[in-house]
């Protein structure tokens, strides 16, 4: 279970997360949500301990990221896809960072498996395509078969197959009763792993719901529109200009 | 129930964690699976036994000068090839943090490790290892390749003479303390260019500003700039004037790796990453 407290994350004068309050609890996906620049990514750094709040506190099973003894077999996370050295493999990239947490080195070639990655294990990891840089970055937050996962726009860059073996991937985790956060700015795509919505604009909470709850209104995007309304950088100059070329 | 925390309390301590052990291991897996670190190796190598080998073979006892025939220090002379390894073993240093924060991994990193400075003291633990060992392996190497292809009768050094063994062990650890300056600046300033910037500004551009400003200046300054502590004080066996003596030198170096290091780790842990 991860607990967010009061959050705030300025840079200068832009706030980028507003006193963010939220839960994300244990054998669901939850969904987090919002526009390009809602501060999503920010509020994951903050949760890893990689950007220090400016206020608040975020508990991931109680205690503070800072005080784990073994992050990595609490705590999976996908940030970026490409986060490692180009010139290093796959397979050398995942045995460092197991080693780091005292992670036996059979695990590397489990989690190679899982994400289909077992060919390529051997290549330079700057060769990659995006979905296979997807899978890379997938496989290191299983490496200590973590009962928390937390993936930023996981599916960027996926194809339609992979995009589908994340989804399945994603519930399966979940219903081992793991937490499993995942971002992304489109609502369609969440709803078809998500159980849970955290939804947020301009760093601020606008929605804690379900599914379920959201789309009973009316349509899910249509009920997403309405909960982001007002807080995306550029919506409605943007539509103006549109209509203006046409 | 105390029965139960009794219980319990092994499993917990029990389940391995990090260490510095094993995040250290973690920096050794990573140095040594990218190619720049054997080519640097390789570079290194290459300076250290080349110059020594074409600076000291070109040396014509029979035509010198008197000055110059009273002042041949021929273990000095053979450490020319610091002038380009301790360059390329600060590009390593450099190249250790740096492309870690323009890949992004150094949040892969810290996530696994959040204790920043444990991270760093890993790092420099693992980049002393390997430039020391290769600077000293490749110091040996360089004097005795020197040795061999100067010609008679120049006067030959030897480890039977004073000083000689101390100029070759320190001119093996010269490069490793340049090393571990270049990380904790790296960690500093987190961009590659600009961090390799500075460490040629410091080692290179630095003696070249105080040549206009008089000799007074150059004598009082110049013996602590890394550079010349390396060339008169820590592999000379002839004292040099206006110098630090080898073990005064030495210890300034160390100094300097220390602050850079204090300094890297303190940026570290205060920046968002």
């Amino acid at each position: 279970m991860i607990e967010a407290r009061g959050l705030v994350k300025c840079y200068g004068s832009t706030i980028a997360v507003d006193n963010l309050s939220f839960d994300v609890m244990p054998g669901t996906v939850t969904g987090f949500l919002g526009p390009n620049g809602a501060g999503k990514s920010t509020t994951m750094r903050m949760m890893l301990g990689l950007d220090r709040p400016d206020a608040g506190t975020v508990r991931i099973g109680g205690k503070s990221y800072h005080d784990l003894r073994s992050p990595l077999r609490e705590v999976g996370a996908l940030l970026e896809a490409k986060a490692f050295h180009p010139g290093r493999t796959a397979r050398a990239h995942l045995t460092a960072l197991a080693a780091s947490n005292a992670i036996p080195e059979r695990r590397v070639g489990e989690v190679l498996e899982i994400t289909g990655l077992e060919k390529a294990a051997g290549r330079r990891a700057g060769k990659f395509s995006l979905g296979m840089s997807q899978r890379l970055g997938i496989a290191a937050a299983l490496l200590g078969d973590p009962a928390v996962l937390l993936l930023d726009e996981p599916v960027n860059g996926l194809d339609p197959e992979g995009i589908r073996w994340i989804r399945n991937l994603l519930k399966n985790l979940a219903a081992q009763g793991r937490t499993v956060l995942v971002s992304s700015h489109l609502i369609s795509e969440v709803a078809q792993t998500a159980d849970r919505l955290i939804v947020i604009g301009q760093g601020r909470l606008l929605a804690q719901t379900t599914v379920t709850e959201l789309s009973a209104r009316s349509s899910l995007e249509e009920a997403f529109f309405a909960l982001t309304e007002g807080s995306t950088e550029y919506s409605a100059s943007n539509l103006a200009y549109q209509g203006s070329l046409s | 129930m105390t029965t139960a925390t009794l219980t319990r309390v092994p499993a917990e301590t029990a389940r391995p964690g990090y260490s510095f052990r094993s995040t250290a291991r973690m920096e050794w897996l990573k140095l040594r699976s990218v190619r720049s670190t054997s080519w640097i190796v390789l570079v290194f190598a290459a300076g250290m036994i080349g110059l020594s080998v074409l600076v000291l073979s070109h040396e014509h006892w029979a035509t010198m000068a008197a000055a110059d025939r009273a002042t041949f220090d021929p273990t000095n002379e053979g450490f020319t090839g610091l002038a380009l390894g301790q360059l390329v073993l600060g590009v390593l240093g450099v190249l250790a943090i740096t492309t870690e924060f323009s890949s992004g991994m150094i949040r892969a990193t810290f996530a696994a490790v959040p204790r920043r400075p444990m991270v760093l003291a890993a790092k420099a633990a693992v980049v002393a290892a390997v430039t020391l060992v290769a600077g000293e392996v490749l110091a040996f190497g360089a004097f005795a390749a020197g040795e061999l292809v100067l010609r008679s009768p120049a006067p030959h050094a030897t480890f039977a003479q004073p000083g000689v063994l101390r100029a070759v062990l320190m001119g093996g650890a010269y490069p490793c303390l340049i090393a571990l300056i270049a990380l904790g600046l790296g960690a500093v300033i987190r961009n590659t260019a600009a961090a390799i910037s500075a460490v040629v500004g410091m080692l290179f551009v630095v003696p070249l500003i105080l040549l206009p400003l008089g000799t007074s200046v150059q004598h009082s300054v110049g013996q602590f700039l890394p550079m010349l502590i390396a060339e008169n004080s820590m592999t000379a066996v002839k004292p040099v004037a206006h110098s630090l003596s080898p073990g005064a030198g030495l210890a300034v170096l160390c100094g300097y790796a220390a602050v850079a290091l204090v300094a890297g780790g303190w940026a570290l842990a205060r920046r968002d990453a």
